[in-house]
């Protein structure tokens, strides 16, 4: 309870909140010591939401996901902060408790669908799998509901392709097959790590919007982790830009394209090129380099990047906090 | 129907006189490269012992451009569309099949030895990935500085290090790093040493095969808009590759589309964008999610069906048609040639024959 973000939670305390991450550090061992990769993340998803995690490479935005499921490295750990969702703190689960959400309640789809299939074992048996260690079906019983998943994705043929493995199809059908697997047990939560950094344009659009579309029908919610400021904005209900393991700025899609608060969210807006409006003048571009997460500065991470540091800045780090109704940000203030 | 037929013949005797036409033009210098029916196809072969070529993969098929000197020519499409081997065969690093690559009017397509070596001089590139495209056991100064020694342009070691500053300095490195390996560098500063690297021999023409498309979105600014400062300062002509539309677009004076090895359309940037022509660029731009929440809310969602088939076993006729919303009959049947279309566009659909 250390962040504005109670706001948030007070607000929507009508709506059901499906997850709420409450001030979750993250930090994993490596030769140079210990490495902070997500630093006091408080997120909440709702029922029927789409909540987009911005960030760069190393923003940690991938690992707070891969924490909600307890899928971090052996060398990464949880240090504090807790992870509600159903009732549960799926930061405490053990083992056994976390393999039963797992798949089941909460489902993950991965970026690369080349890699995240397994290459031996039929795209059948693949999608079976957590129907069958979730719901306890049979076989025979198991491959009707795989058919049916697979034309629910928009697998053509899906019955005859039941016994054909990962390499018959492209890219797009992989990540169709991903999807389908995600919703084998109707899961409440859907966390999709750059679900479309593979594919081409065309067909990240059909594999979004199909996304989009299941997670409505099972008013389910969705974490989408992307780096794609056009993908949030066509798809995402509320964003949280992440900057070095820290959230700096996290409102509505709409109120953060129209107002962005944060110098980083403003910087990032400014030098992405459109397809409209003027060309061929220079970008504006935020200076310097991305933060090197084991020799972060004391106070803000952006603050060797921004045009408005203080000596406040270099101090301390600022905290979350409201600006506006669910518009929050993490930043001393600027003219 | 005779008479269509007719006005078919027509204007396919009229397309005739057209190429005949930009024929001449392009033996005048007025292009730096131009690029006539360029096809690269790649043998598939069967049998392990006596290999015998069962078909031919069709990477690139048929495509023909011209780029003026002083311009930044876009060249876009999905993967697998053959715009990466173009860039191979641009700069003899791949044979081309058939066809003809004239550089400042010179026929380079068939150069060997030395020949090729002083073409390559003039032809240089940056690579998408600046993490694997360069040495880790090397320093910047000899990933910069081996173009030099390979061309033999250095007479001292103070001579050769002393150009390497120099170009560190023009691409926004400072010179004082000249002895640091690529693992302490972060990726937009690498691939500013793939720029600094490609930049040493002078070139006139410059291929940037994906250049900012491996990096973070902060640092893709900083690197588009050094590559348009240093074509300000030394009068370099661009081909760039990519698949992101909105970099194409800031950056491109003129822009072809490909697909499945050909190209489907040639205009300016501003025409390309404003007003797409062939159906496939009509639908990659749609395709391409814009920064803001509103427009995208009010642009609705027109999503183009299928794939990008195998170039293996591409689509008969036009290579689009199974995937097109305004196919007819003729599509299957029929590919369409890259018609002009007012002064500066070309496109290749029936839409437009």
């Amino acid at each position: 309870m250390r962040w504005g973000f109670n706001v948030v939670k007070d607000k929507d305390l009508s709506k059901h909140a499906l997850l709420e991450i409450d001030d979750l550090s993250v930090s994993f061992r490596t030769d140079r010591g210990m490495v902070q990769a997500v630093d006091s993340v408080s997120l909440v998803v709702n029922a029927g939401e789409t909540l987009a995690i911005v960030g760069e490479s190393g923003s940690g935005k991938s690992v707070t996901a891969l924490s909600i499921l307890r899928l971090l490295a052996d060398s990464g750990q949880i240090d504090r902060g807790t992870i509600s969702f159903d009732g549960q703190n799926l930061a405490e689960l053990n083992e056994d408790e976390i393999r039963a959400i797992r798949g089941n309640r909460i489902a993950m789809i991965f970026q690369e669908p080349m890699s995240s299939l397994n290459p031996v074992l039929t795209i059948g048996s693949q999608v079976a799998e957590p129907i069958q260690i979730h719901r306890g079906l049979s076989k025979k019983e198991a491959r009707v509901q795989v058919a049916e998943l697979l034309a629910r994705v928009s697998i053509p043929d899906a019955e005859l392709r039941l016994d054909d493995y990962p390499h018959h199809f492209s890219g797009g059908m992989r990540q169709r097959v991903m999807i389908a697997m995600a919703l084998a047990c109707q899961p409440k939560l859907i966390i999709a790590d750059e679900p479309t950094t593979a594919l081409d344009v065309t067909v990240q659009a059909q594999i979004l919007a199909l996304l989009k579309n299941v997670t409505k029908e099972e008013n389910s919610g969705l974490i989408l982790i992307t780096h794609d400021l056009g993908v949030v904005a066509r798809y995402a209900n509320k964003v949280a830009v992440m900057y070095a393991g820290r959230i700096v700025e996290t409102a509505s899609a709409i109120d953060l394209y129209k107002n962005p608060q944060h110098p980083y969210t403003k910087g990032l807006m400014e030098s992405i090129p459109g397809l409209e409006g003027e060309a061929g003048n220079r970008l504006s571009s935020i200076k310097g380099q991305p933060p090197n997460l084991d020799n972060l500065p004391t106070g803000c991470a952006f603050a060797p990047r921004c045009n408005y540091t203080s000596d406040r800045c270099l101090q301390s780090k600022p905290a979350l906090e409201a600006i506006a109704d669910n518009h929050l940000r993490a930043c001393f203030g600027y003219e | 129907m005779s008479e269509s037929t007719m006005t078919l013949r027509e204007e396919a005797l009229n397309g005739i006189q057209d190429k005949t036409l930009e024929d001449s033009q392009k033996k005048s210098p007025q292009y730096l490269l131009s690029v006539d029916n360029l096809k690269v196809h790649f043998p598939i072969t069967e049998g392990f012992i006596r290999k015998k070529q069962v078909g031919s993969i069709k990477a690139v098929d048929g495509v023909s451009l011209d780029i003026k000197p002083g311009e930044t020519f876009g060249l876009v499409g999905e993967s697998g569309c053959g715009k990466s081997t173009t860039a191979l065969a641009l700069l003899r690093m791949q044979e081309a099949t058939a066809g003809t690559i004239l550089f400042e009017g010179e026929d380079i397509t068939h150069y060997k030895g030395d020949q090729l070596r002083n073409i390559r001089h003039k032809i240089q590139m940056v690579y998408q990935d600046p993490y694997s495209s360069l040495d880790p056991r090397m320093k910047v100064l000899d990933l910069i500085g081996e173009p030099l020694i390979v061309h033999d342009l250095t007479k001292s070691k103070a001579e050769y290090q002393s150009r390497v500053r120099e170009l560190m300095d023009l691409v926004g490195l400072l010179p004082e790093m000249i002895d640091r390996y690529p693992h302490e560098f972060s990726g937009g500063q690498r691939q500013r040493i793939g720029i600094a690297r490609a930049l040493a021999l002078e070139p006139k023409l410059l291929i940037c095969d994906e250049p900012v498309s491996a990096l973070d979105v902060s640092i893709q600014a900083q690197v588009v808009n050094l590559l348009m400062d240093l074509q300000e300062r030394l009068g370099l002509t661009y081909l760039f590759i990519a698949h992101d539309l909105s970099v194409v677009r800031h950056i491109s004076t003129r822009v072809a589309v490909m697909y499945l090895g050909k190209i489907v359309e040639i205009a300016s940037r501003d025409e390309l964008f404003s007003d797409p022509k062939h159906p496939y660029t009509k639908a990659l731009l749609d395709a391409v999610p814009l920064p803001d929440p509103e427009l995208e809310a009010s642009r609705g969602e027109k999503l183009i069906v299928g794939e990008v088939p195998s170039v293996r076993n591409p689509p008969p006729g036009c290579r689009f048609h199974p995937r097109c919303e305004q196919a007819t009959a003729q599509c299957s049947e029929r590919a369409p040639e890259l018609v002009t279309l007012g002064s500066t566009r070309q496109v290749s659909c029936h839409l437009y024959d």
